[in-house]
């Protein structure tokens, strides 16, 4: 038998990546087509079937701005055939190649034009104001941006929490019940802080010490705050009403930086659940990836032992993360009764803390992706709400399920690109 | 971030020694020992809960130093009565008993839903949505059609279980072909089956003629379960359905190949797709007919349970608690059915002892939750009764946001 | 840095890992520990490490008395490890993982990354480790990462430096670099303990040897006082034969037939370019190559694992390409995985289970979907017995066997249903000279039944006992397909390494004719 040696028909120098043809047309074309539908969407149902000749008025200023904006107002049908034209113009663009690779960019446009086209069908004739809505959207996203960045001091650290609509639930009671009981709405603050840390130490326990399923201590974490509060609800905040009147937060602006014309009233005109957000975003982001507590805590998500051999605590580290999430959780929780309503209702997290979760992958376990998911989240249900208002043929019901089916949608739809820290859920054994 | 389950196509092994009806018992009282000793801790905490959330028992201890017997004599009788009140309205006689049959037979079969899903690798959480779904569909059929009993219950129950299983067949389609995690799919799908209900039980095909509130028409007389009694014990025939189901769940996952690729595929999904398994097409099977039992689960309620209508509130914990009892009965079909007879005793009772004691029904809740806590750490059940870990069977259900 | 081991045992629950081991290294000495899987090595150098603690025994360091609690510990006192599985988290940049622990800081706690990747540059330059510290380290080829690691233990001043297997994973001419930086650092006055199982390795770098077996000190020597076969004996404790007893290979027609094969990963890097192939039946054909030029994702591409980008796959001449797992099986092929415990068994069910894992499907086990378990139990006994698996019964679980027994559970199911096609990978990695041998016999006799055998192994002498033809694997890519005849170790390596110019050369040389195409 001969020896055969091939001759590669082209030496590879030793740094050449091993890259081939990306079998990226098939997604462009997808999303080139998901595109033309949206834009057909827009076309007919914004469009043709709107009624002529009613008007919808963009309001983007209000009376104590410094410079008015002038409102905007345009035909609504109008503006629904044209922008639905534009959409479908884009996807075949973005399927035929033209726009290169510009996936996303192109679907975001398309997306933000479809809502624009939505906006001004389902308020024609009407007024819609702009800064309500996004200062809504702002509003809204709270809980969900702050159980994000709990859940993303959880996860980095390499613990999951499916516990943080527990956390919400146990704060948002007890902030209600320590509010009412000091007559002071810091009081509950705190109070929720301090319970949320304390759930966040528990499932540090279970998951930790116990190794018990992280998946599975995270929703016996989440019953038993449901029963709990449930139960505690019924028995002692229905018995002594006066317990259940914590008195909210009153939003405030900034002098001077709040009267500039939209930027003013959306980011420095709120209450201080906003401000903490935004601080939060930042703060998280700079800890995370700038100082050395944020490498450690990375390194011991990604690779504990690695950790462990350079002389990282991992436990330690973990117990604290976890204990800082369910801290931030807690003044999540603290949102619902301090601000949103003002009194504790039964089981009135209704499902934020798995929306929040939704926004964490979404975002892709970073700080500011999850506040961006956790705005795009809330835009959904502000949305929502104000369609409701706005008399629109579609049974409230199915405006209700927006945000839930937009977070199936997002978690289908990029949760096999998203890349969880490597030694998420896994417990770590010291030998 | 593999899942591995406790499997055995034979007896446990010891040692290759003894194997045989002496080891099995053996094993068999490991196993309980932990969830006894869960049930007592759970109960024994409750307790503690009862009492101190009891205004008239904390003033007793309000002045405790003055008279410490009055306090605790306070906290034990409001104990002893929550709970005996709790045993009457369940065990303590006929009407609790068949009461407590009645409750559980959805329990198993929600049960019997998220420990099959679980069998598989899968964390059925959508076991309420599924339960909802379901017992939309039965209901529909059971007040829409006028069909002999023969035709219309069997349809009826059929269409239950379809519901529930296209229902939970979603999230596991989402699992198998996008990698979604079923947690998160199927909660939102619970949010989602809540507002389809409230929509349905506002459109006129569901609402009696003349009424506006959100119930629906009574199912007709021909698509109810029948009653059986034994002698003063009346139960309807969804208590075989859950038993039938209970066997039936255990013949295909440890008798079939269907079964063993399940298995399989919730032990080792790697391993399994090297054997040449579709992990996939398991995950779509497995939440399939997970969707389906819970759905008969909605059904049996809807069929068998006076008022036979569909109401708001069908949402309830039940959802939940399909995990307490999955979790108890260390999921499988036996263990299944003696938790959802647990949790069923449970139910039946807290209302009787609500009326008897005025203490709230949520204690029902913490209590679950509590004996879940206890189940699914037992090193924590462990460490409180220092027990030495034998050689137990230990599970893990771990899956994590990837593959 | 002198170290020095006394006495040192340690047990684990139903083993004694170590057992009164004495070893010592002095400054500027490069020391071989040399033992097979299992002999004990990894768990002493632990122990050194602060990964463990040891029960009995003490550790010297420079002659006084240390005892490390921690890796902290051990790092602090001047003793740094490169592990086998790299401690480096792929995520981070070479800079940040250097640093790690030890970050250089600012204000408020801020890393100075100026600061840290100046200190990196500077020691790399030192040593001439040569690295990009701003580069992810999963991008990173292993014998640079491997440079990361030494890095890593000389950033903290390690006097003590510890290598653990460290040239599984690198090409022959990486090899010869790592060779020269060990012989740099040790003539710099360091310690160097270099664990290995490899022979040939320990007499080009060591100074001294020790030898282990079942966590004893067999001996301790030098490269000149012992040759391979002596120190073979020591660490298996009889006599070893070095060689597979193999006649002649007597091939029929191609059983499995490749051609142009073009595999891409889940990130659109081409792994398998255009590989061309044949294995006849009653033929060994080995797939050598340093882990990681595409040879795993060829054998998962032929076993249906792996979607196929271009190009075709027959057996025994029908068109199979891109068929599913399932469907290659019941071709004809059986395939025993590289990871055991992740892609061939399940660990908790029973052996029995696992004996017929991807057949339960077939007569006799199951007929219309309901499972014959006597059957199953009948033909587990069988082949437990056949295939001399050691397991207390068939239903214990099979994550309670030793890692030799799991490999046989795997090979026994296989080689009863290999009739065409057997493709191993990986065979017998971490298993003892006895498996091994074992395996290894079991191989050549399915051959000899004329059983077209497909074998992917980077372990060069493996490959070099049991093929008869070799095709070797260079980023993707076949750069040769070698007679087990004309197979010299030199040209073997020099063809994994991509020198097909220097291979060219060193074929030249013999007799044969050669066909360059």
């Amino acid at each position: 038998m001969t020896t055969v040696l091939q001759d590669p028909p082209a030496p590879l120098p030793d740094d050449t990546p091993l890259v081939a043809d990306r079998p990226a047309t098939r997604r462009r074309v997808g999303f080139g087509i998901a595109t033309i539908v949206l834009g057909l969407i827009t076309l007919v149902a914004f469009g043709l079937g709107s009624e002529s000749g009613l008007d919808a008025t963009f309001v983007f200023s209000r009376a104590s701005d410094a410079v008015q904006i002038p409102d905007l107002t345009i035909p609504a049908r109008w503006t629904g055939i044209v922008l639905g034209l534009v959409i479908i113009a884009g996807g075949i663009l973005l399927a035929l190649g033209v726009l290169g690779d510009r996936i996303y960019l192109v679907f975001g446009v398309a997306l933000a034009l479809f809502i624009v086209a939505l906006l001004a069908w389902a308020a024609r004739g009407a007024d819609v104001s702009i800064i309500g809505l996004l200062d809504g959207t702002l509003f809204r996203a709270t809980p969900l941006a702050l159980g994000a960045f709990a859940g993303l001091l959880c996860e980095r650290a390499g613990v999951v929490n499916i516990a943080i609509e527990g956390m919400l639930l146990t704060a948002a009671f007890v902030a209600a019940l320590t509010a009412s009981a000091a007559d002071n709405t810091w009081v509950g603050l705190g109070g929720g802080i301090a319970a949320g840390a304390l759930l966040g130490a528990f499932l540090g326990v279970l998951s930790i010490k116990y190794q018990v399923d992280q998946i599975i201590g995270g929703t016996v974490i989440n019953i038993f705050a449901l029963g709990i509060t449930s139960y505690l609800g019924a028995r002692v905040l229905s018995e002594y009403p006066d317990l259940n009147q914590p008195g909210a937060f009153r939003a405030f602006g900034i002098p001077g930086l709040e009267r500039l014309p939209l930027v003013g009233p959306l980011l420095f005109d709120n209450t201080i659940y906003v401000f903490l957000m935004f601080a939060l975003v930042i703060g998280l982001w700079w800890a995370l990836f700038r100082t050395r507590w944020g490498l450690r805590v990375r390194a011991v998500g990604e690779h504990p032992r690695a950790a462990d051999t350079v002389g990282i605590n991992v436990l330690r580290t973990r117990y604290r993360s976890v204990m800082l999430g369910g801290a931030i959780a807690g003044l999540g929780g603290t949102w619902f009764t301090l601000d949103a309503t003002g009194s504790f209702n039964e089981n009135m997290t209704a499902g934020k803390g798995f929306i929040a979760l939704a926004a964490l992958i979404f975002g892709r376990w970073h700080p500011v992706g999850a506040f961006v998911a956790a705005l795009v989240f809330a835009f959904s249900e502000e949305l929502q709400t104000r369609l409701a208002l706005l008399d629109t043929p579609i049974p409230s019901d199915f405006l209700l399920m927006t945000p839930y089916i937009v977070t199936i949608i997002v978690v289908a739809g990029l949760v096999g690109r998203s890349r969880a820290p490597a030694a998420d859920g896994e417990p770590y054994v010291v030998e | 971030m593999s899942t591995a389950t406790v499997d055995a196509t034979g007896p446990a092994s010891d040692g290759g020694t003894n194997t045989g009806v002496g080891a099995r018992l053996a094993a068999l009282a490991n196993g309980l020992i932990i969830p006894v000793l869960a049930l007592l801790t759970a109960l024994v905490v409750g307790g503690l809960v009862i009492v101190f959330s009891d205004p008239d028992t904390l003033d007793e201890w309000g002045s405790f130093f003055g008279d410490p017997l009055g306090a605790l004599e306070a906290s034990w009788d409001i104990v002893y009565d929550s709970y005996r009140a709790l045993w009457n309205s369940s065990l303590g006689s006929s009407r609790g008993l068949s009461r407590t049959l009645v409750e559980a037979t959805p329990l198993a079969l929600a049960g019997l839903s998220v420990a099959f899903a679980f069998r598989a690798g899968l964390f059925n959480i959508g076991a309420a949505g599924q339960i909802v779904i379901g017992a939309t569909c039965a209901g529909w059929v059971g007040f829409t059609f006028d069909l002999p009993t023969a035709v219309h219950l069997p349809l009826a129950v059929l269409a239950g279980f379809a519901g529930g299983a296209a229902w939970g067949g979603i999230a596991g389609v989402l699992k198998a072909r996008t990698g979604a995690h079923e947690v998160i799919t199927t909660i939102m799908l619970n949010y989602i089956s809540y507002r389809l209900l409230d929509y349905a039980l506002r459109s006129d095909a569901f609402q009696p003629a003349g009424r506006d509130d959100l119930i629906s028409k009574p199912v007709a007389d021909s698509a109810r379960l029948p009653e059986v009694s034994f002698g003063e014990i009346t139960v309807h025939a969804g208590v075989f359905v859950a038993l039938v189901a209970a066997v039936g769940v255990w013949y295909l996952l440890e008798r079939t190949t269907v079964g063993f690729s399940l298995r399989s595929v919730g032990a080792n999904p790697n391993a399994a797709r090297y054997a040449g398994m579709s992990v996939a097409a398991m995950y779509v099977l497995a939440m399939l007919l997970a969707g389906g039992l819970a759905g008969l689960a909605g059904t049996m309620n809807i069929l068998g349970r006076p008022s036979f209508s569909l109401t708001g509130g069908y949402y309830s914990f039940i959802g939940f608690d399909a995990i307490a009892v999955a979790l108890l009965g260390r999921a499988n079909p036996g263990g299944v059915l003696g938790a959802a007879f647990l949790f069923g005793v449970l139910r039946a009772g807290s209302t009787g002892m609500q009326a008897a004691t005025s203490t709230p029904v949520d204690i029902i809740v913490v209590i679950q939750a509590l004996i879940i806590l206890f189940v699914a750490a037992p090193a924590l059940v462990r460490s409180i009764y220092r027990i030495k870990a034998g050689r137990g069977t230990s599970q893990n259900f771990t899956t994590s946001w990837g593959a | 840095m002198k170290v020095e081991l006394r006495g040192i045992t340690k047990r684990f629950p139903g083993v004694v890992a170590c057992n009164g081991v004495d070893l010592s290294v002095e400054s500027g000495e490069v020391h071989a520990l040399l033992g097979e899987n299992g002999a004990g090595k990894s768990t002493l150098m632990n122990i050194l490490f602060g990964l463990y603690t040891a029960d009995e025994g003490e550790v010297l360091l420079d002659d006084s008395p240390q005892v490390c609690h921690s890796p902290s510990d051990a790092i602090g006192a001047g003793v740094g490890m490169v592990h086998q599985h790299f401690m480096l988290v792929p995520v981070f940049t070479v800079a940040e993982n250097v640093m790690l622990g030890i970050e250089p800081t600012g204000a408020l706690g801020t890393i100075d990354r100026d600061e840290a990747r100046r200190r990196v540059v500077e020691l790399s330059d030192r040593y001439g480790l040569a690295v990009d510290p701003d580069a992810t380290v999963e991008d990173l080829p292993v014998g640079v990462q491997q440079r990361v690691e030494i890095l890593k233990a000389l950033y903290r001043d390690a006097r003590c430096l510890i290598l653990d297997e460290p040239t599984a994973v690198l090409t022959p001419p990486e090899i010869d670099e790592l060779m020269e930086i060990v012989r740099q650092l040790a003539d710099g006055g360091r310690s160097v303990i270099f664990i290995t199982h490899k022979l040939r390795e320990v007499a080009r770098i060591a100074d001294r040897i020790t030898v282990l077996r079942t966590g004893e000190v067999v001996g301790t020597t030098t490269p000149g006082e012992s040759d391979e076969q002596a120190l073979a004996t020591m660490m298996v404790g009889h006599e070893v034969q070095l060689l597979v007893d193999k006649t002649a290979p007597d091939p029929g027609a191609a059983v499995l037939a490749v051609h142009d094969l073009v595999v891409d990963d889940e990130r659109g890097h081409r792994v398998v370019d255009r590989v061309s192939l044949d294995v006849r039946a009653g033929e060994i054909v080995a797939v050598a190559g340093v882990q990681g030029n595409g040879q795993s994702e060829l054998v998962e591409a032929l076993c249906g694992l792996r979607p196929v980008q271009a190009g075709s796959v027959r057996l025994d001449g029908a068109d199979v390409t891109g068929r599913s797992p399932r469907q290659m099986y019941d071709a004809g092929l059986a395939h025993v995985p590289e990871d055991r415990q992740r892609d061939g068994l399940i660990g908790s069910f029973p052996v029995a289970s696992n004996l017929v894992l991807n057949q339960m499907r077939s007569r006799p086990f199951s007929r219309r979907g309901r499972i014959d378990r006597r059957a199953v139990r009948r033909h587990a006994a069988q082949l437990v017995e056949d295939f001399d698996v050691r397991t207390p019964s068939i239903d214990t679980a099979a994550s309670t066997l030793s890692g030799g027994n799991q490999q046989k559970v795997i090979i026994a199911r296989e080689f009863v249903h290999a009739e065409r096609l057997l493709v191993l990978s990986q065979p017998t990695r971490g298993l003892d000279v006895g498996s091994i041998q074992y395996i290894h016999r079991r191989i050549v006799a399915k051959r000899d039944e004329g059983v077209a055998v497909l074998l992917n192994s980077s372990e060069l002498d493996e490959v070099l006992a049991l093929a008869d033809r070799i095709a070797v694997v260079y980023r993707g890519r076949l750069v040769g397909v070698v007679d087990r005849a004309d197979a010299s170790r030199e040209l073997i390596g020099l063809l994994m390494a991509g020198a097909v110019d220097e291979a060219a050369a060193v074929e030249a040389t013999g007799d044969e004719e050669v066909t360059v195409t």
